[in-house]
Parts: C-alpha cells; structure tokens; sequence
C-alpha cells in the first residue's frame, strides 16, 4: 500500500493495454460517459446496479462480487486497474470496495478519465468481450469501513475527516453544488469533524498531490496521524477518495471509509450534530 | 460551423428560476471565430471548475454534447477555468441573480 503499488500513470497504462493480465475497469458517477468512449479493452461497473445491493443499504454480498468478477472475467490473479470521471471518485470508492473483499493487486489511473481525455489519448466505443472466470473472495475486511456506533463513539477521540464542500459541512447545502439536493434528514456535520474537501487532494488536473503537500493538507487541518482517522461525505465516495489518499498513497493504518456517511448519520435520531465552518 | 440565432453559448435557460439563480454557463467551442456569436466546433470533452472569490475549488463538470456547462453559483466574484485537450482557458466572472452570466469561450 502505497503510491507506487497503488497508483499508475498513463503511461503505464499504454504500456500495458495489451497485457493480459492486467483488466480495466471505468466507473464513472455519470454512467453515459463509457458508452461516449473509454480506454480499449476496459469494462464497466455501474456504480448503482453492479455495486449496491439495491434491496437492503449495504456492500454486495460475497457471493454477488465473486460473480460480478466472474462474469469480468476477473481472475484472484488479476491486477484490476481502476479509473473514472469526476477526479476517480467512483473509481477509488471500487478500488476501496475491491480491498474490502480482499483483492491482492488493485491499482487506480492517477488523473483517471480527465487527466486521459486532456492529454488526448484514444477513447474507443467497442465494448470487449471477456471469457468468464472463477473469483474467490475474501471475507469482508472490516478494517477500513466504518460503521455509524463506531463513528459515535469516536467524536472527540479519533480524527473523523469531512470531505464534503465547506458549504455541506456547515450545513447550507445538503449535497454537491451539481447535485439534487438529497441527503440527511437535516444538515451540518458529525462534531469534532474536520473539514477537509477532497478536492484538496488533487490536481486540476485530476492527479493526487504528492505525498508531502498531502501530508502538509491533513497536518494542518489538525489532523493527528498518530490517531486513527475515519472519513465521510455524503453517500461514501468522495470519502473513499481520501481514504484513498490516506490509506494507500500516505500508508497510514487505522484509515477508516464511514460509506454509511452523511445520509446515514444525517437521519439518525438523537446524535448530536454541528454546522457552521 | 455557425449556429444561426442563437446569442447566448449555455444551455437553454427554461424553466430555470433566474429571479433566484445566480447562474454561470456557456459553451466550448475551438476553430471558431471570437466575435460573441457562438461559432465553431463544440468541445464535448472539455472540463469546466468554479473557483470561488479566494481560488478555491467549488464544482467541476464536464461539458455536454453541445459543449455547454451551468453552474448555479451564488452572487459575486468567481473563476471560470476551462480545461480540454492542449487549451487552458480562464476567464473571471461575476454572478448575480437575475441575469445569467452567459460565455462563449473559444479555444
């Protein structure tokens, strides 16, 4: 876990779009844009139909992700490359889910889609045809998600980074300037949070910051990395942006995804909740 | 390619309450001329960040077929930074309600 297992460049990926064990995958918030183009050879998960469970709130089962695999073609060997529009927030919230069910060697696109259409680099619209496999996953790995009694009783005690925009966390919005604005039964941020958009994190460009300008972000915002640290947002994407950041490009453990996040927390009855900067 | 009539770059403003707005769009276009009609070829791949008065990040969104963005903003003092393949464009804006402010940005 760190950069340079984690991350590659576009470079690498044009060194390697022939290479066989090595698979593509887009996942974008706005699921048109891989059927506008995407990097030859990639597949698609829909964020929605392929990642939630869609009865209950949760993760898919076990069961479910070894068959999403298997139908890619995704073998435990695999070294799964992720990337996705709207700076890889999708794309990282996969990469996080691939951890979650234990995948050995799984990378991101460092400036994901944006960073690939700026430089100009081919897009085509062919969609591959993969030869199923058979997927084993792990059990759940725990470790790095959060669940909302953890989130409670961690006010005050262990770092819990916001990522939303400053006007989410005060409580002026409910959701992304771009978005409807659907969330929490009620607005504001989990006390004692910090906040730290993801944006903070990246490039114009859509490339992360380099580690020291990383560290330097979350330093001075007061986070203590001696602590353990849980980030969220609104529905645990942009969150599983920098938990990306700080679980594998800063290598720091103990870096926990609360996925149930702001809508979850924001319609809890009779926790306590902060708004204003 | 001009497109006839049209005056103003963003997407069509029905339905969309001005009064309460302070609404940024336009449209990308390259190859056209910059004489305030929109003309040109729309850039479909481009992508569009609001800084706020500080630089600041706020929002970023691609640009649509036609190569046009929104941003429903807040009144005052924002940044307008295009970014597309090989073109790099920053434009300084200020948004109010009532009247959209409306760009043709030609790279």
């Amino acid at each position: 876990m760190s950069r340079a297992t984690s991350l590659v460049s576009t470079d690498w990926v044009l060194e390697n779009l022939t290479n066989k064990s090595v698979v593509f995958v887009e996942v974008d918030e706005d699921t048109t844009l891989y059927e506008k183009g995407h990097i030859e050879g990639a597949i698609t998960f829909h964020w929605r139909e392929d990642l939630q469970d869609g009865l209950i709130r949760d993760l898919i089962s076990k069961e479910k992700f070894e068959a999403l695999l298997s139908k890619s073609g995704i073998t435990n060997d695999s070294t799964v490359v992720l990337y996705g529009g709207n700076n890889n927030w999708f794309a990282t919230y996969a990469f996080w889910y691939f951890k979650i069910y234990g995948h050995q060697d799984v990378r991101l696109i460092d400036g994901g889609r944006k960073l690939w259409e700026l430089k100009g680099l081919p897009l085509v619209t062919e969609v591959p045809t993969r030869t199923a496999a058979r997927y084993v996953a792990k059990e759940r790995d725990n470790s790095i998600r959060a669940f909302r009694d953890q989130v409670i009783s961690s006010i005050g005690i262990k770092n819990i980074v916001d990522v939303r925009s400053p006007a989410e966390f005060s409580g002026e919005l409910a959701a992304p300037a771009h978005l409807p604005q659907e969330g929490g039964q009620i607005k504001g941020h989990i006390p004692s949070a910090k906040n730290i958009p993801w944006s903070k994190a990246a490039n114009e460009d859509g490339t992360f910051r380099s580690n020291e300008e990383l560290a330097e972000l979350y330093k001075a915002a007061g986070v203590d990395f001696a602590k353990e640290t849980i980030a969220y947002c609104r529905i645990g994407e942009r969150s599983a942006f920098s938990w990306f950041v700080l679980h594998e490009l800063l290598d720091l453990q103990n870096v926990t995804n609360y996925d149930g996040s702001w809508t979850e927390y924001g319609s809890l009855v009779g926790v306590p909740v902060a708004v204003g900067a | 390619m001009r497109t006839c009539g049209a005056t103003s770059g963003g997407p069509d403003l029905a339905g969309v309450d001005l009064a309460n707005q302070s609404v940024i769009q336009g449209a990308v276009l390259r190859g056209g001329v910059s004489d305030g009609v929109p003309n040109g070829l729309p850039v479909d791949n481009a992508y569009v960040r609001l800084l706020d008065s500080n630089g600041e990040f706020t929002a970023e969104v691609p640009t649509n077929l036609e190569g046009q963005f929104r941003f429903f903003a807040a009144p005052g003092s924002w940044t307008v930074v295009v970014l597309a393949f090989g073109a790099r464009e920053e434009i300084k804006v200020q948004a109010e309600k009532g009247t959209p402010v409306d760009l043709v940005i030609q790279i």
